[in-house]
């Protein structure tokens, strides 16, 4: 499978890259990894006229603390951020997460700002960013603001992202050794989540539950209250309303919905 | 069209390219090095596997271009004519491959795996090639193949498990 011709354009600086944003506006999509984008220019389903690559800008790689958070730069590869001992210090689940992604060779290529850019609700980084209660960094001509995971991530594929912005970091709260659960249900290696489930100080997110990674406010809220993990689980698939394929029904989801969110609130990762 | 400058099994190389062409294609059809197979197309299978900067990567979802100034070595490049690199004699010792269309990519995945950890259990192996899929489902003889090959002593591997 052949991409639909473009142009290409290595970006020398973020700067640069917004400029050409700024020029080219729809018509370009901001290239790091590739791999989420190119398979999607394969099958024809993304036909952008420029590509604007990113992947070679150190100033956006990395792992870093600002104050109360950790900061992980856009183009951090995913094998980079699962090895960093910062990351797997003071934000595990995030580090266990995109230990997850795909397999070595994928994630040795793909970065964080390209997994959550994409937006796919069964991938297991915007449901980590949700768990964590995380922020996008986007910057854009009128300067940098941020997003937080809550309001990041607007539908199948949508995000608050911009044509004119480009995602260059991701923050989420320092939690080191504070408990956390992480389970992900798929049938074969590497597959994508049929079902997600992420905990951590309160919060759960779960993947694969509708066309966004979804809070699970009911168990959120019976935690809180001081309901015991089974019972808070319980309430896990409360409100969700799942897409049904060749993996699972609707019923099944919410079921695993409920079985996933109970062990990661139980602290096990799987 | 893009010109890229980019070293492939230790030479120096220069083309012009159109920015779509992927990696696998361009080793393949422009520079004629075969060994890298296109496989599913969509980042699966890890046929296509090749070492970029010493990482291995799946070369069907990465362009020519994003390996502008890049080191790639593809399994022609892992040793000198005639003869077989570690991991290469490992999977011949171990009859580490059935129709072979899978081994290449094999081969550079364990290559790359070994690169990270010298010294893998044999878990370690299985997780560490889940990239590769061996639709003759010969796995158990390619995990002795990359253990054989990380052992000290590069004798065959004999332990199997159930």
């Amino acid at each position: 499978m052949i991409p639909a011709p473009f142009e290409y354009a290595a970006a020398e600086s973020a700067e640069h890259a917004l400029r050409l944003l700024a020029e080219h506006g729809d018509d370009a999509k901001v290239l790091a990894g590739g791999h989420s984008l190119l398979p999607m220019m394969k099958l024809r389903l993304a036909t952008p006229e420029l590509l604007v690559d990113i992947g070679r800008l150190d100033e956006l790689a990395g792992v870093t603390t600002d104050g109360d958070e950790l900061v992980v730069g856009a183009t951090t590869r995913h094998a980079d951020l699962a090895a960093s001992e910062l990351a797997r210090a003071e934000a595990p689940l995030l580090a266990y997460a995109a230990a997850q992604v795909g397999d070595p060779q994928i994630r040795h290529r793909g970065t964080i700002g390209g997994s959550l850019s994409h937006s796919d609700p069964a991938a297991d980084l915007p449901m980590a960013l949700v768990a964590l209660g995380g922020a996008m960094q986007l910057q854009g001509p009128g300067g940098t603001r941020l997003v937080s995971a809550d309001d990041f991530f607007q539908g199948y594929f949508e995000t608050a992202l911009q044509p004119d912005e480009l995602l260059t970091a991701v923050r989420v709260p320092r939690r080191p050794g504070v408990p956390w659960g992480y389970q992900k249900f798929v049938r074969r290696s590497n597959d994508w989540a049929i079902v997600g489930a992420a905990a951590v100080a309160g919060r759960i997110a779960l993947a694969s539950m509708g066309p966004t990674p979804l809070r699970a406010r009911a168990a959120e809220e019976a935690l809180a209250a001081g309901a015991s993990p089974a019972d808070a689980a319980a309430l896990a698939a409360d409100g969700t309303a799942p897409g049904e394929d060749i993996h699972a029904d609707r019923e099944y989801r919410r079921h695993l919905a409920r079985v996933l969110t109970r062990r990661a609130l139980e602290h096990q990762t799987g | 069209m893009t010109r890229i400058e980019l070293t492939v099994n230790g030479e120096k190389r220069s083309d012009e390219v159109e920015p779509r062409l992927l990696l696998v294609h361009y080793l393949r059809e422009v520079l004629g090095l075969r060994a890298a197979n296109v496989g599913c197309d969509t980042t699966s299978c890890g046929a296509c596997t090749v070492l970029l900067d010493g990482k291995s990567v799946k070369s069907c979802t990465v362009l020519a271009v994003q390996a502008a100034a890049g080191d790639v070595v593809t399994a022609e490049g892992l040793a000198p004519a005639g003869e077989l690199h570690p991991v290469q004699a490992a999977f011949r010792r171990n009859h580490g491959l059935q129709c072979g269309f899978c081994t290449p990519g094999m081969v550079m995945a364990a290559v790359g795996l070994l690169a990270e950890n010298p010294h893998p259990t044999e878990e370690e192996v299985r997780t560490g090639l889940e990239g590769n899929l061996c639709r003759c489902t010969g796995y158990h003889n390619i995990v002795q193949s990359v253990l054989s090959a990380a052992s000290a002593t590069g004798a065959p591997a004999t332990g199997v498990s159930a």
